[in-house]
């Protein structure tokens, strides 16, 4: 049976739909310590449909492409979790400050040195950025297809893939040559929850260098047990022209950041008793904004 | 003489610019006039003999066709590679797109292959200057690509110092679309397409294809009783579809309402969602993240029923009611209704 090689972009994020009160900091900077680090919720529909394309053609590796600082291993341990065959997290100072057109850069000159790839899936965006520019830009850098806004992988027939796409104002399916960049939207199906076994066979997937901070012990676990050992991939190991690369390489730069701040409109303060309620009502009714 | 103009990617569908372009166009021409440059406009599509009519009354000064029955619907490929060369042969200053499955599909694609950077969902665009202290260089009439980012925490101001063109993409409705004079002049030129694509750009076979308007008209109700997290669940979120009925409005929500799943992704207002200009928007449950507040902020009046009297949607509001949206709700259709009949 035919079998497929999958790469998975995703993507550690901070959580930006549960900030709370203490994510500025008094001077307006982030406080980036207060939010959670989690996976990007549409890099998990992404994920999911690599699993489902897995279901059905067993022997299919997945593989999940990561770039960012160590603790980012985290995501690859969670595509373990959840049933990947292993990632590589890319991570190195020199990536520091890239806009999506330096990272996708980085992200395109790592998937060159991986052979044979059938299908490269990504979420359609990071909530951090809301971009929707990543997935696009290394299909560009690949001279690869690109599909977005997947809802669904219709069918998978050798070469050749049929997708639903979700659009603003409709549905679209298309069907199209492999190899080619997807991504995937919010609205595709969950990711599947992590497996029990799973997680007792890889919560001791670590990376290079969080092994180096473990016991011996582990260490020899990793000799015996290869596939626990997350591959850390640095600017030595792909071959990049440093113009394009990090803060300088990014044609984007940030003028100025404003912490957001309120001017106060006179605004009139109700309870919720019946007789403010009312008095606002009649207000807005003789005022003709209603009625 | 290359001018360096600023141009505008038009969106059609069924014959139809898109009102995203048209908002563009509108917003083109006032970045133009500040520039003094000129205003132009590429429509890629199929029948295109009329389209004219419905762009270059916006004030665009030129406007390239490339017709080709190939190129309806929009496909990525083709459509990329003609924007590419166009690009290449008239290199724009500004390039802006519509963010739009379209416009976020098309912009990273064309910004990637000319090594150009790329601002999404903006929702505001000025001319300005900016001086590079490590390069001690001075930079006159760069495109400030204004946005809120980081959760709507922050607003960033994005500038391309060195790559052209500048590019960004603006949501429908954040910008104000008007026509500048019917009978404007602008001129033509057709695109010979055989030079502008490839037979390798038609790989991708559209098996079936249904547009559906939204059937929801959110953007033109009067009335608007939005949601957020704060509502508490799909339930409760009906009292404010009983409310929207009764006045005679529609029910938005926030991202937030729309992750936890109260409501349709249709119903999302703010940044990445609809931009609404209602008489009247209701705000239960919602904090008011800024990005939130660029969807709604031009409401000519706000309430806002929240628990928390810190919520940062307080300080656009009009009435500030304290309590609990289940307990409001019902007393507002009450009194209304008392006070109508």
């Amino acid at each position: 049976m035919k079998t497929y090689n999958i790469i998975v972009l995703a993507k550690q994020v901070p959580d930006t739909r549960n900030v709370g009160k203490d994510a500025m900091k008094a001077d307006g900077t982030i406080n980036r310590g207060a939010l959670p680090a989690i996976f990007n919720p549409e890099d998990l529909n992404a994920l999911e449909q690599a699993l489902r394309i897995k279901d059905k053609f067993p022997g299919t590796t997945i593989r999940i492409l990561t770039m960012g600082p160590g603790r980012a291993a985290d995501i690859i341990r969670e595509g373990f979790f959840r049933g990947t065959d292993g990632g590589i997290l890319l991570t190195d100072r020199a990536f520091a400050g890239s806009d999506t057109l330096a990272t996708s850069y980085a992200l395109a000159q790592t998937l060159k040195k991986i052979d044979n790839v059938d299908m490269i899936i990504a979420g359609r965006q990071a909530i951090d950025g809301d971009t929707a520019q990543v997935g696009p830009q290394v299909a560009e850098k690949l001279g690869m297809l690109q599909i977005t806004y997947v809802e669904e992988v219709v069918e998978l027939n050798n070469d050749t893939v049929t997708v639903k796409r979700r659009l603003e104002n409709g549905v679209e399916k298309v069907r199209c040559p492999l190899p080619l960049v997807m991504t995937v939207n919010g609205s595709a199906p969950d990711c599947r929850a992590r497996n029990a076994k799973r997680i007792m066979r890889f919560k001791h997937a670590k990376t290079v260098t969080e092994l180096q901070k473990e016991s011996a012990d582990y260490t020899n676990m990793h000799n015996s047990r290869p596939e626990l050992t997350i591959p850390e991939w640095t600017v030595n190991d792909i071959e990049t022209d440093a113009s394009q690369l990090g803060l300088s390489g990014s044609p984007t730069k940030v003028k100025t950041i404003e912490n957001v701040v309120l001017s106060a409109k006179d605004s009139k303060v109700l309870s919720a008793s019946d007789a403010e309620i009312e008095s606002m009502m009649i207000e807005l009714i003789e005022s003709h904004t209603i009625g | 003489m290359i001018m360096n103009n600023v141009f505008v990617y038009c969106e059609i569908e069924d014959g139809k610019v898109a009102d995203v372009s048209q908002e563009l166009l509108t917003k083109g021409r006032t970045l133009a006039n500040e520039l003094n440059c000129k205003l132009e406009a590429i429509a890629i599509g199929y029948n295109l003999k009329e389209i004219d009519k419905q762009i270059i009354p916006y004030g665009v000064d030129t406007l390239y066709i490339a017709d080709d029955k190939r190129l309806s619907p929009y496909q990525t490929l083709p459509h990329t590679s003609i924007v590419v060369k166009l690009f290449k042969e008239e290199k724009p200053q500004i390039a802006l797109m519509g963010a739009s499955s379209v416009g976020r599909d098309l912009g990273p694609r064309v910004s990637s292959a000319l090594h150009s950077g790329l601002t999404a969902d903006c929702t505001s665009l000025v001319i300005g200057e900016h001086f590079d202290r490590k390069k001690d260089k001075k930079y006159e009439n760069l495109l400030y690509q204004i946005r809120p980012a980081f959760g709507g925490n922050i607003i960033a101001t994005i500038i391309n110092p060195d790559c052209r063109p500048q590019m960004a993409t603006v949501r429908e409705g954040v910008m104000k679309k008007e026509i500048l004079n019917t009978n404007y002049k602008g001129e033509i030129k057709n695109l010979d397409v055989k030079n502008y694509v490839n037979d390798a750009d038609f790989v991708v076979e559209i098996i079936e294809r249904h547009v559906e308007k939204s059937k929801l008209n959110i953007k033109g109700a009067p009335i608007i009783v939005a949601g957020g997290y704060g509502v508490g669940s799909k339930e409760n979120f009906n009292l404010l579809h009983e409310l929207a009925e009764v006045l005679g409005g529609e029910v938005g929500a926030s991202r937030a309402a729309v992750d936890a799943g109260f409501a349709e992704h249709e119903r999302q207002i703010g940044q990445t969602g609809i931009t609404v200009r209602p008489k009247l928007y209701i705000a239960c449950g919602i904090s008011g993240q800024i990005q939130h507040r660029a969807g709604m902020e031009e409401s000519a009046q706000v309430i806002a029923i929240n628990t928390d009297k810190e919520a940062p949607i307080n300080a656009i509001a009009d009435y500030v009611i304290t309590g609990d949206v289940a307990d409001i709700i019902p007393k507002m259709i009450k009194y209304y209704q008392k006070n109508t009949k």
